[in-house]
């Protein structure tokens, strides 16, 4: 190995600065290599990706639109994440509330009064909340891995949610193609603004999180979760259940990817379809740890995140790049925030060449 | 002071430019493309991206497009849509079925830009839908496999239970029986357009159930390959793959989009486009049979053509009566042919069809 990474003794001060700065400067020359040598300006694409994107009202509607139910999913699951609880399956758990929020609203059909909407955002955070405990469930029980079972778990949910729109949910007006019916006006959540989609849903996710806040920085049970998760032997010693941390860390993920689901059905969709997520679910992953697994955090990186995705597709869209290319500078950008972050906690060290060579049989004998 | 003037000037010169571009540009009618899927050498979006460029060469100087491939279904197709008609490309072909709500929400907001939706069912003063009557190359298609066929049973590779393919299983089912009355039809779904692996597998197992002549509703070229390594006969789908299995590719049911967009093209560039839905017949020229491989004797070939001729002028339609549904119930009455709206529609297999829908 040429180069190794060491774990500071205290976090660098000066990458804590430097590193938000490097990633940005190694992202505007690797994008402009990129750009320049597919011979678009690289001006022009950094304008449409990073600017273009939310230089109007209906832009910070769809950014916002975008960055809630990452925001969700990342909250719940940074929630476990603390506790070293691992949940991958927030997709899965979006799903399952989507199906139990939406199949309430397809069931009460359009009769719903008021109580239909906060009734379908209930049913949808108890539907992910279910799909979380199963897995739950199995680990704390059998001690099966909750990686796999979660991840498992969303391929599950994801043909149930197919059998349904294929079979007794689809639509009987919709020449059976496998959708559901159109929810009816009380199963949406209303527009906010005129000229834009925002609905209620930007205003439930940061109060999600300001709740996850709170219980986090003020309760006992959070404190010790995380001490579950830091020193897994001092939190046995000290008494904490292990099992209600596990308990906790996958209904908190479930719950809040549920909710994600039941608002995206409700307040972007507006009815059941055979997908309902473009893999959110996975993209909180990155959502929950690129905000440090703090609330706030979470916040600032799911609008960070929603920028990446739009910014993309309006690259796609007035430079007419192919969307590969927008896939790899959209991997390149977080590639080179992840790896700047990296360095905050951690040193690179120069082992040199020598130690490399010598190694290299043992390497190759594993 | 003359440096001041001749900043002036370049300046006033560059503005001119523009709006002399601009004005250029505003003659031209801009047409826009959402894809599903990246563009690719040979499938559905490939066809279409073939159909855009044979628009562009007929209409050149009068149209100028723009494609956005890979566009995710739902919600988030309809910020391309939307920045599409915003740019003010004021004609907008979705390819895709998963665009409906998103492009009836983009046409409420851009009135004056008129709307192609494929395959769906909503439509709006300016948004009109469009889809190919793939059935009834698939009646053909159904015709040369079965007299190909040295058993008493064919496979199709499936990809879900839609309308739109069981109308083509059915298709093929009833042309195939037009053969060799009692021929029976196996079906595999791999709940996938595209899935290379999957449609591979589908088509091996059936190979190795005996069966020696499959075809495919779905995208890739696998099931092309798979044929001409197992040494058996393939119909293709979307795009003619002869070069791909040269001994296996009996022929292939494909798409001809060109023509029709440059039809629609101009409709919108002489004012006459209307909404009405369109749901074009091969007579159309949109839908044809890839060139019949020269394994097939020249009597079928002959004998294919002739029908084709009878459903081109109208004279034949592959879903006329009697027919039954797997069930024995009889669908289509002798002397009747199913109308349009139950096509369109169609929820049910013909007799001799082995697979289950769902409930």
């Amino acid at each position: 190995m040429l180069v190794k990474l060491e774990r500071r003794a205290h976090p660098s001060r000066v990458m804590v600065a430097g590193a938000p700065l490097a990633a940005a400067v190694l992202t505007i020359l690797g994008g402009s290599v990129l750009f320049a040598a597919l011979g678009h300006d690289p001006v022009l694409a950094f304008h449409a990706f990073f600017i273009a994107p939310v230089s109007d009202l209906y832009g910070l509607g769809e950014l916002s639109l975008k960055a809630t139910p990452l925001m969700l999913c990342a909250i719940g699951l940074a929630i476990g994440f603390r506790a070293n609880v691992w949940n991958i399956g927030a997709e899965g758990q979006l799903i399952a509330g989507a199906i139990c929020g939406g199949g309430l609203a397809l069931y009460v059909g359009p009769s719903g009064g008021a109580l239909l909407l906060p009734a379908m955002l209930v049913a949808g955070a108890l539907g992910g909340m279910a799909w979380a405990g199963l897995a739950a469930f199995l680990r704390v029980r059998f001690n099966a891995n909750e990686i796999l079972v979660t991840l498992m778990l969303t391929y599950i949910a994801g043909l149930f949610l197919s059998y349904l729109v294929y079979g007794p949910w689809r639509s009987p007006t919709g020449f059976n193609w496998p959708e559901s019916s159109d929810l009816a006006d009380a199963a949406r959540m209303p527009r906010l603004l005129a000229g834009t989609r925002l609905n209620l849903g930007i205003v439930i996710a940061p109060a999600v999180a300001l709740l996850a806040w709170i219980f986090l920085a003020r309760s006992y049970l959070a404190y010790s979760m995380e001490v579950g998760g830091l020193a897994p032997k001092a939190a046995r010693y000290a008494g904490f259940s292990q099992r209600r941390m596990i308990w906790l860390g996958l209904l908190a993920g479930g719950a809040t990817a549920g909710l994600a689901g039941v608002i995206e059905v409700s307040g972007t969709i507006g009815k059941l379809r055979e997908v309902v997520s473009p893999g959110y679910g996975f993209a909180a992953i990155i959502v929950a740890y690129i905000g440090r697994l703090h609330p706030i955090g979470i916040i600032l990186a799911s609008f960070m995140m929603a920028l990446f995705y739009i910014g993309g597709e309006q690259v796609k869209v007035t430079l007419g790049l192919p969307s590969a290319i927008t896939g790899v500078f959209q991997g390149m950008l977080l590639f080179f925030l992840l790896m700047s972050d990296l360095l905050i906690a951690y040193r690179p060290r120069w082992t040199g060449m020598r130690r490399a060579s010598v190694r290299r049989p043992s390497d190759a004998d594993a | 002071m003359i440096i001041q003037l001749k900043r002036l000037a370049v300046f006033l010169g560059a503005a001119l430019l523009l709006v002399a571009g601009s004005a250029l540009a505003d003659d031209k009618l801009k047409v826009g493309f959402v894809y599903f899927s990246p563009i690719g050498d040979t499938g559905w979006t490939a066809e279409h991206d073939k159909g855009r460029k044979i628009m562009e060469t007929n209409l050149a100087g009068k149209v100028e497009a723009k494609v956005v491939e890979n566009v995710a279904y739902g919600p988030d197709a309809l910020r391309v849509i939307r920045q599409l008609a915003a740019d003010g490309n004021n004609l907008v072909f979705t390819t895709s079925f998963g665009f409906m709500d998103q492009t009836l929400e983009v046409a409420k907001l851009f009135p004056k830009a008129k709307f192609m939706h494929l395959d769906g069912y909503k439509s709006d003063a300016n948004m009109a839908t469009y889809s190919l009557r793939y059935y009834e190359p698939s009646y053909l298609a159904g015709m040369v496999a079965a007299s190909m066929s040295k058993t008493d049973t064919l496979g199709y590779v499936s990809s879900f239970p839609l309308p739109a393919v069981l109308q083509i299983i059915n298709g093929f089912t009833l042309g195939a029986q037009s053969v060799k009355p009692g021929i029976k039809v196996k079906v595999i779904e791999v709940n996938s357009w595209y899935d290379p692996g999957r449609e591979r597998e589908a088509t091996e197992a059936l190979y190795a159930q005996g069966i020696d002549v499959v075809a495919h509703v779905t995208d890739s070229t696998a099931p092309t390959l798979a044929a001409e390594k197992a040494g058996k006969y393939i119909v293709g789908f979307h795009s003619d793959r002869a070069k791909f299995g040269p001994k296996s590719q009996l022929t292939a049911i494909i798409p001809v989009w060109g023509g029709f967009y440059t039809k629609v093209a101009k409709s919108v560039l002489d004012g006459s486009w209307t909404n009405a839905p369109v749901w074009a017949p091969m007579a159309e020229g949109v839908l044809d049979l890839a060139a019949i491989g020269s394994m097939v004797p020249a009597d079928v070939a002959s004998l294919v053509m002739t029908r084709a001729g009878e459903i081109k002028n109208g004279t034949f339609h592959p879903f006329q009566g009697p027919i039954k549904d797997q069930k024995g119930v009889l669908r289509v009455k002798a002397g009747e042919s199913i109308p349009d709206k139950d096509l369109y529609g169609m929820n049910w297999y013909v007799e001799g069809v082995e697979a289950t829908l769902p409930e």
